[in-house]
C-alpha cells in the first residue's frame, strides 16, 4: 500500500470524524430543544393547572370548635360552663425515647404502668407527629409541675382545652342534662350535617336543655386554613375565619330554691315543681335521686352506667316531667270545677257518705271506713271524701271531666326544652274502646272521679293545674328566661270566679280547718297561708278480703307496693303567687309525707330563704328547727359556685 | 513548558461555566435544606472547590501521560466494578458503592471515564484502514459490553445503558462504518421487543421492578400515590413554577417535602418551582454552552486521542443532564442519574470534575502535540 493511499484514507477519516462530531452536536442541540420545548409546555402552557394542584397538595382546612353557650340560672349564676381542661399530650417524634419520658412523667403525676404501655402502643399505630393525650383533667398543681419540668420531658406538651362542667350538678342534672361525644346515630339524625360535627369526639347535648337547645348552644365553627407537608404535618396557618360561640341560655330556675328542694327531697324517690303563677316561670323543678352529669362528659364507665340504669329509684328519669302518676285526690278539684261550672251542684248542696258507694253488686269505698256523713263541696275537698266525688263524677260524666282536666292543663305536654316530657293522660270512652275493646263502664267514671284508674298526670301538670285554679288564668310553664319577649298576662280560663273561689276555699280548709287532711301541716304566718290538696294514689288493687280484714298499712308493704304520696298547693292564699306540687313515689299517704315537704319548700320560697320556725305550729317547731338546720348546713357545705365567673 | 504557564491556555469560558453551574447547585441545596448550610450545602461547596483545583492540576499534566495510562485506568475501573460486585455496600437493593475509607466511590460512575479513555486510546492506536474491520469492531464492543453487563447485574440498568450508549457513541465518532450502527439499532429494538415479551414468563429477562418502573413511566397517573407519586409530584412542582417561579425558598412542593430525593436526583424540580421557566431555561443554556465549548475544543485539537476523549467525556456530561431533566419531566423512566454539578453527591461530582480535568488537559495541549 502506498503512503499516498494511506494519507488519503487518513484525511478521509479525519473528515468523517469532524462530520460526525458536528452531526452529534446537532443531535444534542435538538435533544436540548426538545427538553426546552417540554419545559415550556409544563411551566408556561399548563402552569395554571399545576399551580392549583400544588395548592391542593399543601392546603388543608381545619375546623376550630366553637365555644359552647353557657347556661345560667335566673339570677345569672352559671350552671353549665366551659372549664379549662388541663391536659398533656405527647408527640413521639420530639421525644428521644418515649418510654423513658413517660417514666419521668410518672414521677411527676400519677400514671399507671398499664396506661404507659397503652400510650406507647397508641403511638406506634399513628404517625410520629400526631399528639397523643397522656392525661386529662389535671389539677392546676400537677399541670404547673409538668410545665416546670418540661426541659426534661421532650415531646410532652401541656395544653388547655375546654370541657363542659356542671355546677350544682345534682340539683340541675335533670333540667340541664349533659353533653357527650357525638355518636354515629346522632350524626344520622342531623340534616344537613353541620361541619363542626366532623371534629372527632365533638361534644353535643344528649339530654335535657343541652339537647333541646343544641342549635343555640353549639355556635358556628371557625375554619383555619393550614399548610401541610407531604406527611400531613401542619407547617403554618395561612388564614383563619373566626367561628361564633354558642348563645348563652338563662333558665327561670332559682338556684337557692332548687338546692333547698333537692336537699329536702333527698333520700326519697320524689319530685317537686314550683311555678310562679303570674309569669309561668318554673322556679324549681327537682327530681330525686339525681346523678352527676359531669361523669357523662368525658365518657361514663360501664359500671357507673349500669348502676344508674338498674337503680329501682331511676336516677336518670326526670320524674317531675317524665313521671306520670295517677293524680289521686288532687284530681278532685277538676271534678268539682266541672260540676260547678255546669251547675250540677250548688255550694250548699250536700251529699251523704256512708263509707262506700254502691254500684250494682260492687262497692266503691271511701278512704274513711265509717264514712263522712253529709258534706258540702267545700267540706268534701277539705276532708277528701271519695264517695262525694263518686257521686259527682257520675253526674258530670267522663267526657266533661276530661274537658275540664285539659282546660286546667292536664293531658298535654308543654313546649319546654326538656327531654322525655310526658303528656300524662286523660281517658276517654273512645280510647278505652280502641285500647281494650270494651265499653266504658260507670265504674270507670267513678274511679276517674277520685283520680284513680286510667288518668295520669305529671308533677309539672299538677303544679300548672293548681296555678290555673289559683289565678283563673291559662298559666303555661316556661323554663327559659326570655328578656326580649315581654310576656303579657296569660289569657283568662273563662271559669266563673265563684267556682274558683269555692275550690280555693276548699283547698284552704285542707290545711287550715281542724278536719282538713293536711291540717297538721298548716302555717301560722297569717301573710303566708297555704291552700292545697293531698293525694294518695294506689299502685295496687285492694281486694275485698283485705278490705274486710283491714287494709294493710303502707309501712308493712314492700317499697314498690306502697302508695304514691301527692300534694299540690298554692300560696299565699289571699294573693296567690306560687303553685307547687310534690310527689313522693311509694311514699305512703299524701297528707303525712308530701304535705310537710311542700310546706317547707313553699315557705322557703315565700321567705326567700330558710323559713323561721315561727311560721310553723308551736308543737312542731323543735322538729322543724332540727330539720331545717340540717338542710341549711348541707346546702352551705355543697356550695361550689364561683361568683367570679 | 512551565506547568503554571499552561494554565493560561486553559479553556477559561468552560471553567467559568462550570463554576456558574455549581453556584446554581449551592443555591438550590441551600434552599432545599430550608435555608441552611447543613447538611448539604457546605460539604458540596468543599467538594466542589477541591475538585475545581484538581481540574487545574490535571490540565497542567501532559495529555500524552493520560493517553499512556488509559489502558491501566480501564483495567483498574474494571477491577473496581468486580470488587463492588463482591464487596460493595448494598443500598436500595443494589450493590453500587465501594467504601474506600477516604471516600465512598461508585465505580460504575468512574468507569465511564476510563471507558472513554480506553476507547480513545484504542482508536488512536488502531490503523485507520482497520477502523471498520469486523474484528476491530468487535474488540471495542467487548470493552463496552463486559463492564456494562457487570453494572447491569449490580443491578443498575440505567447506568449500564448509559455506559453502552457512551461507548457506542465514541465508536460512532471514531468513524466506524455507518452500516454497523444501522444493524445495531435494528438489533436493539428487536431485543427490546423480546424483553417485553419475556414479561411474566419464567425466562423473564428483567426484574419486576424494572417493568413496574417502565409502566409508571408510560402512565404515571395510573398510580399517583404509589410508584407514579414521584413523577406526579415532580411535574406539579415543575408546572407550578410558571414563568418566574414562586420565589427563592418559597416552593411549596419542595419545601414541604412533596418531592422525593429533592437534594439529589430531583433537585431540578426545586429549581423549576422556585425560579420558574427563566431558571430552568437558564440552566439548560449553561449546560448547552458547556457542551458547545467542548465540541469546539474537540474540533480544534489535532490528535485523535484528544478529539475522541473530549467528545466522549462531553457526551457523558450531556447524558447526565439530559437524562436527569427528561426524567423529572416524565419523559424518561426514573433512573438514578443526578443533575451534574447541581445534585448533592460526592461520587458524581468527582467523576464530572475528573472528566473536565481531562478535557482541559486535552485543550491545553492541543497545539503542543506529542
Amino acid at each position: 500500500m502506498s503512503k499516498f493511499k494511506d494519507t488519503t484514507l487518513k484525511s478521509k477519516l479525519i473528515r468523517r470524524v469532524h462530520r460526525r462530531i458536528v452531526l452529534a452536536g446537532l443531535l444534542k442541540a435538538s435533544a436540548v430543544a426538545l427538553l426546552g420545548w417540554n419545559i415550556r409546555k409544563l411551566q408556561i402552557e399548563d402552569s395554571e393547572d399545576y399551580k392549583l394542584l400544588a395548592d391542593a397538595n399543601r392546603v388543608n382546612l381545619r375546623l376550630i370548635p366553637p365555644s359552647r353557650g353557657l347556661i345560667f340560672d335566673r339570677l345569672g349564676t352559671p350552671i353549665a360552663l366551659n372549664e379549662q381542661n388541663y391536659k398533656v399530650v405527647f408527640i413521639r417524634e420530639q421525644a428521644g425515647d418515649p418510654g423513658k419520658v413517660l417514666k419521668r412523667l410518672a414521677n411527676i403525676i400519677e400514671l399507671e404502668q398499664k396506661r404507659q404501655e397503652k400510650i406507647l402502643q397508641d403511638m406506634k399505630k399513628r404517625s410520629s407527629f400526631i399528639p397523643i393525650t397522656v392525661a386529662e383533667n389535671l389539677t392546676w398543681k400537677d399541670f404547673a409541675k409538668i410545665s416546670v419540668n418540661l426541659p426534661s420531658l421532650p415531646g410532652i406538651i401541656p395544653e388547655v382545652g375546654l370541657t363542659r362542667h356542671y355546677q350544682e350538678y345534682e340539683s340541675y342534672a335533670h333540667i340541664v342534662g349533659y353533653v357527650g361525644p357525638i355518636s354515629d346515630k346522632d350524626l344520622e339524625s342531623e340534616k344537613p350535617v353541620d361541619p363542626v360535627l366532623q371534629i372527632p369526639k365533638f361534644q353535643i347535648g344528649k339530654v335535657g336543655v343541652e339537647k333541646k337547645l343544641e342549635k343555640h348552644l353549639r355556635g358556628r365553627a371557625g375554619v383555619s386554613k393550614v399548610e401541610v407537608n407531604a406527611s400531613g404535618r401542619v407547617m403554618r396557618e395561612l388564614n383563619r375565619t373566626q367561628g361564633k360561640s354558642g348563645e348563652n341560655i338563662h333558665l327561670t330556675i332559682a338556684t337557692n330554691l332548687q338546692k333547698f328542694a333537692s336537699e329536702r327531697l333527698k333520700g326519697m324517690s320524689a319530685s317537686s315543681v314550683l311555678i310562679d303563677i303570674n309569669s309561668g316561670d318554673i322556679l324549681s323543678l327537682v327530681s330525686t335521686p339525681s346523678y352527676n352529669p359531669n361523669n357523662f362528659v368525658l365518657g361514663i364507665s360501664q359500671s357507673d352506667w349500669s348502676a344508674l340504669l338498674n337503680d329501682e329509684r331511676k336516677p336518670l328519669l326526670n320524674k317531675a316531667t317524665s313521671g306520670a302518676y295517677p293524680p289521686g285526690s288532687t284530681f278532685k278539684m277538676v271534678v268539682a270545677a266541672a260540676a260547678l261550672e255546669l251547675g250540677l251542684i250548688g255550694l250548699n248542696d250536700k251529699i251523704f257518705c256512708a263509707g262506700f258507694y254502691e254500684l250494682g253488686s260492687r262497692n266503691f269505698h271511701c278512704w274513711l271506713k265509717g264514712g263522712h256523713g253529709k258534706l258540702t263541696l267545700q267540706e268534701a275537698i277539705q276532708k277528701s271524701c271519695d264517695v262525694y266525688f263518686y257521686e259527682l263524677a257520675r253526674k258530670v260524666g267522663v267526657k266533661r271531666i276530661g274537658d275540664m282536666a285539659r282546660r286546667l292543663g292536664l293531658g298535654q305536654a308543654y313546649n319546654l326544652p326538656l327531654t322525655g316530657l310526658s303528656k300524662g293522660f286523660v281517658p276517654t270512652k273512645k280510647w278505652k274502646k280502641e285500647r281494650f275493646g270494651t265499653s266504658w263502664l260507670v265504674g270507670d267514671t267513678l274511679n276517674v272521679g277520685i283520680g284513680q284508674g286510667f288518668s295520669l298526670a305529671t308533677p309539672l301538670q299538677l303544679a300548672v293545674m293548681t296555678a290555673r285554679l289559683a289565678s283563673g288564668k291559662e298559666v303555661t310553664p316556661n323554663i327559659i328566661k326570655n328578656p326580649n319577649k315581654n310576656v303579657g298576662d296569660p289569657k283568662a280560663l273563662s271559669i266563673k270566679e265563684n267556682t274558683l273561689v269555692a275550690i280555693r276555699k276548699g283547698m284552704f280548709n285542707v290545711l287550715n280547718e281542724k278536719e282538713g287532711t293536711a291540717f297538721n301541716f298548716r302555717t301560722t304566718d297569717k301573710n303566708f297561708l297555704i291552700a292545697g290538696k293531698t293525694g294518695t294514689s294506689q299502685v295496687r288493687r285492694i281486694t275485698r278480703e283485705e278490705r274486710e280484714e283491714g287494709v294493710i298499712k303502707n309501712e308493712d308493704l314492700p317499697w314498690k307496693m306502697r302508695d304514691h304520696a301527692l300534694f299540690t298547693c298554692f300560696a299565699p292564699y289571699k294573693n296567690p303567687k306560687y303553685a307547687l306540687s310534690v310527689v313522693v313515689e311509694h311514699g305512703g299517704s299524701g297528707s303525712k309525707v308530701a304535705a310537710p315537704i311542700a310546706r317547707d319548700i313553699m315557705l322557703f320560697q315565700l321567705y326567700g330563704g330558710i323559713p323561721p320556725v315561727t311560721a310553723y305550729p308551736e308543737k312542731q317547731q323543735l322538729e322543724v328547727r332540727n330539720r331545717l338546720m340540717d338542710i341549711e348546713k348541707k346546702i352551705n357545705s355543697r356550695t361550689n359556685i364561683n361568683p367570679n365567673i | 513548558m512551565n506547568p503554571f504557564i499552561k494554565i493560561i491556555y486553559i479553556n477559561w469560558p468552560l471553567q467559568i461555566l462550570i463554576l456558574a453551574t455549581a453556584l446554581f447547585g449551592f443555591l438550590m441545596l441551600y434552599s432545599v435544606s430550608g435555608g441552611s448550610w447543613e447538611p448539604w450545602t457546605k460539604p458540596q461547596i468543599n467538594r466542589f472547590f477541591i475538585s475545581f483545583i484538581l481540574i487545574f492540576v490535571m490540565s497542567a499534566i501532559s495529555i500524552s501521560f493520560w493517553q499512556k495510562i488509559s489502558p491501566f485506568c480501564y483495567i483498574l475501573g474494571l477491577a473496581l466494578l468486580i470488587a463492588v460486585y463482591f464487596y460493595g455496600d448494598t443500598g436500595m437493593g443494589a450493590k453500587r458503592w465501594l467504601d474506600l475509607r477516604v471516600i465512598k466511590l461508585q465505580p460504575s460512575e468512574a468507569f465511564k471515564i476510563s471507558m472513554v479513555m480506553v476507547l480513545a486510546y484504542y482508536y488512536h492506536k488502531l490503523p485507520v484502514n482497520k477502523v471498520s474491520h469486523p474484528f476491530y469492531v468487535l474488540v471495542p464492543l467487548l470493552l463496552i459490553i463486559i463492564p456494562a453487563f457487570i453494572v447491569f447485574r449490580q443491578p443498575d440498568l440505567g447506568t449500564a445503558l448509559v455506559i453502552i450508549m457512551i461507548g457506542i457513541f465514541v465508536m460512532f465518532i471514531a468513524g466506524v462504518h455507518f452500516g454497523y450502527f444501522l444493524f445495531g439499532g435494528f438489533s436493539f429494538f428487536t431485543l427490546l421487543f423480546i424483553l417485553f415479551q419475556s414479561r411474566g414468563t419464567d425466562w423473564q429477562l428483567l426484574k419486576d421492578y424494572h417493568f413496574r418502573r417502565i409502566d409508571t413511566f408510560l402512565d404515571p397517573s395510573a398510580d399517583p400515590l404509589g410508584a407514579g407519586y414521584h413523577i406526579t409530584q415532580s411535574k406539579i412542582a415543575l408546572g407550578s413554577g410558571g414563568l418566574f417561579g414562586r420565589g427563592y425558598m418559597q416552593g411549596s412542593q419542595s419545601q414541604l417535602n412533596f418531592l422525593p430525593e429533592k437534594h439529589t436526583d430531583f433537585i431540578f424540580t426545586t429549581l423549576a418551582e422556585e425560579f420558574g421557566f427563566f431558571g430552568t431555561i437558564g440552566l439548560l443554556i449553561i449546560y448547552s454552552l458547556i457542551v458547545a465549548f467542548c465540541i469546539f475544543s474537540a474540533l480544534a485539537t489535532t490528535d485523535k486521542y484528544s478529539r475522541l476523549l473530549i467528545t466522549g467525556l462531553c457526551m457523558t456530561f450531556f447524558t447526565y443532564f439530559s437524562i436527569n431533566i427528561a426524567m423529572v419531566m416524565g419523559l424518561l423512566p426514573v433512573v438514578g442519574i443526578p443533575l451534574p454539578l447541581v445534585s448533592y453527591g460526592g461520587s458524581s461530582m468527582i467523576v464530572i470534575m475528573l472528566s473536565f480535568g481531562l478535557i482541559q488537559s486535552a485543550h491545553v495541549h492541543k497545539n503542543v502535540g506529542f
